[in-house]
């Protein structure tokens, strides 16, 4: 970590460069109009003198205009820099320097293949002798476990439900971007860098994102040769869709499921593997600790979930990707058994969390409906390619709605608000994630909500079927038509669809470094887990494309770069005293928490926990909210820990053991998201504070003091964690305000 | 041997078989209704297929078909039925689309074989086997001819037990075929999407005209009409 | 919305997979008609937790008809009456208030109850093993293009593909087979070039391993595609056949 010298140093640093550049464009501007000069001279007998004195007038102009621009753009960032390193002095706040995050030297386009050409490898023989636990068989555990193996590394891999194809990566339906440009429209891996790091609101790190944006090509080389069947057209080459926050089509897809291939095809990849030996699989397991030895991460403590017994496994390193801690909100889109105790046990073992206050909201999903609720459930985003999003004009007839009085289809249409398409003219119905589900938010807090519960919008088709006709939107959705139906038991093609925003995806998570090494050495997190490429806010189908990235074509070669100082490591018995520690203290929480037998079964407190989340820390937050939530939680805290009711044993398979163990985890990680946005004093992407908006409700970032990846380091029970911070500064891009108005 | 160790192998025999007695049965059915039309014609095809080596072969390849056919099948849901395991469900019921009688062609292929031996008896024992057996002593001693079979279907359809018998044998067998034929060309892997409903059109009607064919012999004569 | 059901469930109860299990019935009342099939069974654990017994042990997780894991034999069919999905699809509409529901675990030898209606379905992992794949690394592989495939080609062998490996094939099927999950991985991977170089080895490896594992024959009943909540045809088990045969004769 920096000291305060360095810190000044670094300030100094800045403002020198500052000033070179400052005097270089000057020298340029007079050495410039020198020339100019010069070359003037040679024609000062011509007829078109006045001609060349005017261009060179308007060339002098020009160059001057840009030294002016430059300057102020380096007076700007000199500004900013200093400001953000006074505070951060003062405060005695850690900082992690791009020479901590491992960010190779050289041109954006570069880091990558030069990172490559001079990183460690391992050779062949001693790959043997190395053993990679990885936690986790989504997208990116399963590739990363399958790709290890390919290398000749032995691979212990761990899976929570009954087979590896089970992970809820197989539930994303929209699809996954790539550079490849194949419809020839102007797509590059620039720009997917690009619209990456705009869509995520600045506030990813440029290096990784490009890397994603390089690598993205390969993920689709890959699948293919898997046989994982991408859609085609009747040419038989690969088919592509668009989606939101693009202006390119690079979206691969398989029907409705390209979630569920993409992880077949790992899948597959990985039981190649098992079935060969090099991968030992371990399903319903869960991890419950990593083991810490001289600093280094050696292994992890699991639960058998049939037995209930903890094990222990010594490996080399460990690779977690165990996916997002979306579920702290009881209700969210994701799997029963998505969790985030993986990340907490890292957290807690000194690996830093990230960005926790990220998390992303989806607008299109089918409304809560009762109190027996368990889950959400997504509806693509393709939807808002044809539908259209409204509520009643008039307070009186949302009532009317709500009350069954009155149905949507009666309403005139002067009746009613296309919100979205008025707010916003230019993008109308196809406004990133984040602004539809504020806007949704809005109107329904305004009190125009619709459905039994007044937190609905409609999503309206009655255009879309008379402009194209209803077989072509059956063709287009009809199974997320049949899946609405199913649940609702309402015909969208002839009443309109309700939709409600919800918990999604979670951009942040454990801090990894440009190895995806998290602060623990060792200790490596891949996939939604870690914190790293999508910023603030994700866009559409770049989930599934950075999990592969990760686990294909980063992961095995960065681990290569730590495991090549670890071959003369023998491999430690796991009777070694930090084993026998790790597990005790774990065997020791289970007690407690089955001693408690207190009054309240375990979904009751989560669902608290959930309603307090999604009051203060969903979609609007305020410090005043904040504050409440910090209290709430530290009360559902104490609850927990003292009148919690498990039934049964440790012994065997006690699934409420295990939701109390995960609840506990929760607990912690809506403490860190509720004191991450609290310190987040700006909006950017999915994290909204209500005090900083603009006049017409938009986000309002703050790039003077929060360009910066907040960083929190675990100080033990009861005491307040540490912040850190990785400042972001964009050396190839310029910053903007997102604006998807015109 | 993949024919007795792979599932696919084991389904092979039963489909190859099974085709096999599906080509006898549509011979045995044409030639059965010649009766129909002219007693002599039937009792000259009788007098072809009796006791000559191309008959004996064709009857004795007809038979380890059979035999095969029956132990395949008995292997077969032995060990289907070790892998539903020791539980049962207590609650079963009729899943749209599929067909009561592929649920239960082993109970049908037990009362075809029951019928069967009736059959080889009333009719099998008293031709052929005699011919095999006696040669032409036989009539000489008084007795029905073994190759005058037309005599030997007057005689036993004119009984309308025996007629009813042989029905309910038959709609059994229809059952079992409606599912044997288009199975076995399912088994051996003669099918797609598409052709998968016309395939199992085309078994039923098939399967339909032999059954017409044989059944059209009893209820001539429970109609009270004879062939001699 | 005002109605509700009362209801009386059928519960399989068992403790381990060598343990003998018995049916246990529990009244339930004031079920809303728009809670799914699992939301039922949440509350009906609720209740047996507040009254300090044993939840029932069911497998679930995504509860969006996608990751296969949810697994009960409802009333007679697996995932329940209703066609085209899984358990957590179903919804509590398709039953009468008063309505008897009976819940059993898939029953196959292959298939042994962990317990209550878990089953362990590793079985089919170990198919997949077998040769459920494309033999290709990480890396060093053609451009996605490179190779076209026919639109029909693709589509079919994404509708194969969309198998869940739920196992209700296997659970309906009369002979606990598992032809159909078998053939839907070996049809995917035979009608793309990808797939087409290993298509005879992966056959034969993936089926000796599923007769190791104590399937059943299939009969071609087709219950189990009747049953299969993703609609996977049997026409892929004509392919297997197809496939498996004509490379046992080339051997």
């Amino acid at each position: 970590m920096a000291k305060k010298e360095d810190i000044f140093d670094k300030a100094k640093e800045a403002v020198n460069k500052a000033a070179e550049v400052i005097k270089d464009t000057a020298e340029d501007l007079v050495e410039n109009v020198q020339e100019l000069v010069e070359d003037v001279k040679d024609f000062i007998e011509d007829d078109k003198t006045k001609q060349v004195v005017a261009s060179v007038k308007n060339a002098g102009e020009k160059i001057a205009q840009t030294a002016k621009e430059s300057a102020a753009n380096v007076s700007e960032t000199i500004k900013t820099t200093t400001q953000r390193v006074v505070a951060d002095v003062k405060n005695d706040t850690k900082i992690i320097t791009r020479k901590d995050a491992k960010i190779p030297e050289g041109p954006l386009a570069e880091k990558w293949s030069n990172y490559k050409a001079h990183q460690k490898l391992v050779n062949p023989a001693n790959k043997r002798r190395l053993d990679v636990i990885v936690v986790g068989t989504g997208l990116a555990g399963a590739s990363a476990a399958a790709s290890l193996a390919e290398m000749g590394f032995n691979v212990l891999n761990f899976c929570i439900q009954d087979s590896p194809r089970r992970a809820h990566s197989i539930a994303a339906q929209g699809g996954i971007n790539a550079a490849k440009n194949y419809p020839n429209d102007g797509d590059s891996v620039y720009r997917l860098f690009y619209d990456t790091i705009k869509g995520g609101d600045y506030r990813a790190r440029e290096a990784n994102v490009y890397r994603l944006a390089e690598v993205s090509n390969n993920i689709i080389d890959q699948c293919v040769a898997q046989g994982v069947p991408f859609a085609r057209d009747y040419g038989g080459l690969l088919d592509n869709r668009s989606f939101g926050g693009a202006q390119v089509s690079r979206t691969f897809y398989a029907k409705g499921q390209t979630g569920q291939q993409l992880l077949l095809g790992a899948y597959s990849a990985l039981s190649r593997q098992v079935g060969k030996g090099t991968v030992k699989l371990y399903v319903r397991y869960e991890m419950l600790d990593v083991v810490v030895i001289d600093g280094r991460a050696r292994g992890i403590i699991a639960r058998n979930l049939v037995t209930g017994k903890t094990e222990r496994f010594f490996a080399h390193a460990v690779v977690v990707g165990t996916g997002g801690y979306g579920n702290a909100f009881f209700l969210s889109t994701n799997a029963m058994t998505s969790n985030g105790s993986a990340a907490i046990q890292m957290y807690k073992k000194g690996a830093y969390f990230a960005n926790p206050a990220y998390a992303q909201i989806h607008p299109t999903c089918i409304p809560v409906h009762g109190d027996y609720q368990s889950k959400l459930t997504l509806m693509s985003e393709s939807l808002r390619n044809d539908g259209r999003i409204w509520v009643p004009k008039k307070k009186e007839d949302a009532e009317a709605i709500r009350a069954g009085k009155l149905k949507p289809t009666d309403l005139k249409e002067e009746d009613r608000d296309y919100y979205l398409e008025r707010r916003y003219p230019a993008f109308g119905n196809l406004v990133p994630r984040d602004v539809a589900s504020r806007a949704a938010k809005e109107r329904c807090d305004a009190g125009f909500g619709v459905g039994n519960t007044g937190l609905a919008v409609y999503l309206d088709f009655s255009e879309a079927i008379n402009r194209l006709g209803e077989n072509v939107v059956r063709a287009r959705y009809g199974n997320l038509f049949q899946m609405y139906e199913k649940i609702v038991d309402d015909n969208p093609y002839k009443t309109p669809m309700m939709i409600y925003p919800a918990i999604h995806y979670t951009m942040g998570g454990i801090w990894v470094d440009y190895e995806l090494q998290t602060s623990v050495k060792g200790l490596f997190c891949i996939g939604e887990a870690n914190f790293s490429d999508h910023g603030a806010n994700r866009l559409g189908a770049s989930a599934l494309m950075q999990g592969l990235a990760d686990g294909y074509f980063v992961l095995p070669y960065t681990i290569q770069n730590y495991l090549a100082d670890q071959i003369q490591v023998p491999r430690i018995s796991t009777d070694r005293e930090e084993f026998e520690q790790a597990e005790k203290a774990i065997n020791e929480r289970i007690a407690k928490i089955m001693s408690i037998q207190g009054k309240y079964s375990v979904d009751h407190i989560h669902r608290e926990l959930g309603l307090v989340m999604w009051d203060y820390v969903g979609m609007g937050r305020t410090a005043e909210g904040l504050k409440i939530a910090l209290e709430k939680i530290q009360a559902i805290r104490n609850e927990f820990w003292t009148n919690v009711y498990v039934p049964g044993k440790s012994e065997g398979l006690n699934v409420e053991l295990e939701k109390a163990l995960r609840l506990a985890d929760f607990i912690e990680i809506g403490e860190l998201m509720a004191r991450d946005a609290l310190l987040r004093e700006e909006s950017c992407g999915g994290h909204f504070r209500e005090e900083y908006q603009t006049p017409e409700g938009e986000a309002l970032r703050n790039d003077e003091k929060f360009s910066f990846v907040s960083c929190w380091k675990y100080t033990g029970e009861g005491s307040e964690p540490e912040l850190v911070k990785e400042p972001l500064d964009y050396e190839f891009i310029v910053r903007q305000q997102r604006n998807y108005k015109a | 041997m993949w024919l007795i160790h792979s599932s696919i192998g084991r389904k092979v025999i039963m489909s190859v078989t099974g085709i096999f007695l599906i080509l006898f049965l549509t011979f045995h059915s044409i030639m059965n209704v010649t009766v129909l039309f002219s007693a002599q014609v039937y009792n000259d095809i009788c007098e072809i297929l009796g006791a000559n080596w191309y008959a004996i072969l064709g009857t004795g390849a007809l038979a380890l078909g059979f035999v095969l056919h029956i132990l395949y099948a008995l292997y077969l849901t032995l060990l289907n039925l070790k892998a539903r395991g020791k539980d049962r469900y207590a609650v079963t019921q009729r899943q749209e689309g599929v067909a009561w009688a592929s649920k239960n062609m082993f109970v049908l292929g037990l009362i075809i074989f029951g019928f069967l031996v009736l059959h080889l008896f009333n009719f099998w024992a008293k031709m052929q086997l005699v011919e095999l057996t006696h040669g032409h002593g036989w009539v000489e001693a008084g007795l029905p001819n073994p190759q005058e079979g037309a005599f030997f279907i007057n005689e036993l359809f004119s009984n309308p037990v025996y007629s009813i018998i042989y029905i309910v044998w038959l709609a059994a067998l229809w059952f079992h075929l409606t599912h044997g034929v288009w199975s076995s060309l399912q088994s051996i892997g003669v099918n797609n999407k598409t052709w998968l409903p016309r395939v199992k059109c085309v078994a039923n009607v098939y399967s339909t005209i032999i059954i017409i064919l044989f059944m059209a012999i009893p209820v001539y004569f429970l109609l009270g009409f004879r062939v001699l | 919305m005002e109605k509700v059901l009362n209801l009386t469930l059928k519960v399989w109860r068992q403790n381990g997979p060598k343990v003998k299990g018995a049916f246990e019935t529990y009244k339930l009342d004031g079920i809303s008609p728009d809670c799914s099939f699992l939301e039922m069974m949440d509350i009906l654990n609720e209740k047996l937790i507040s009254e300090h017994k044993e939840p029932v042990a069911f497998d679930h997780d995504c509860r969006e008809g996608i990751c296969g894991m949810c697994s009960m034999y409802i009333n007679g069919h697996p995932h329940g009456p209703d066609g085209e999905i899984t358990t957590c699809q179903l919804h509590m509409r398709n039953f009468k208030d008063g309505a008897t529901i009976t819940i059993e675990p898939w029953r196959s030898a292959a298939f042994p109850v962990i317990k209550d209606l878990m089953v362990d379905r590793g079985a089919f992992d170990k198919i997949i093993q077998a040769g459920g794949y494309v033999s290709v690394n990480t890396g060093g592989v053609p451009d996605g293009n490179a190779i076209p495939i026919p639109k029909p080609a693709a589509d079919e062998a994404m509708d194969a593909a969309s198998c869940i490996g739920c196992g209700a094939c296997v659970a309906a099927c009369k002979n606990g087979s598992a032809m159909l999950f078998l053939s839907a991985k070996v049809s995917q991977l035979a009608l793309l070039p990808q797939g087409r170089v290993e298509a005879a080895h992966r056959a034969k490896a993936m089926l000796a391993k599923m007769d190791e594992l104590g399937f059943g024959n299939c009969t071609n009943t087709g219950a189990c595609e009747a049953e299969c909540p993703k609609n996977v045809s049997i026409s892929h088990i004509a392919r297997l056949n197809r496939e498996f045969i004509s490379a046992k004769f080339k051997d």
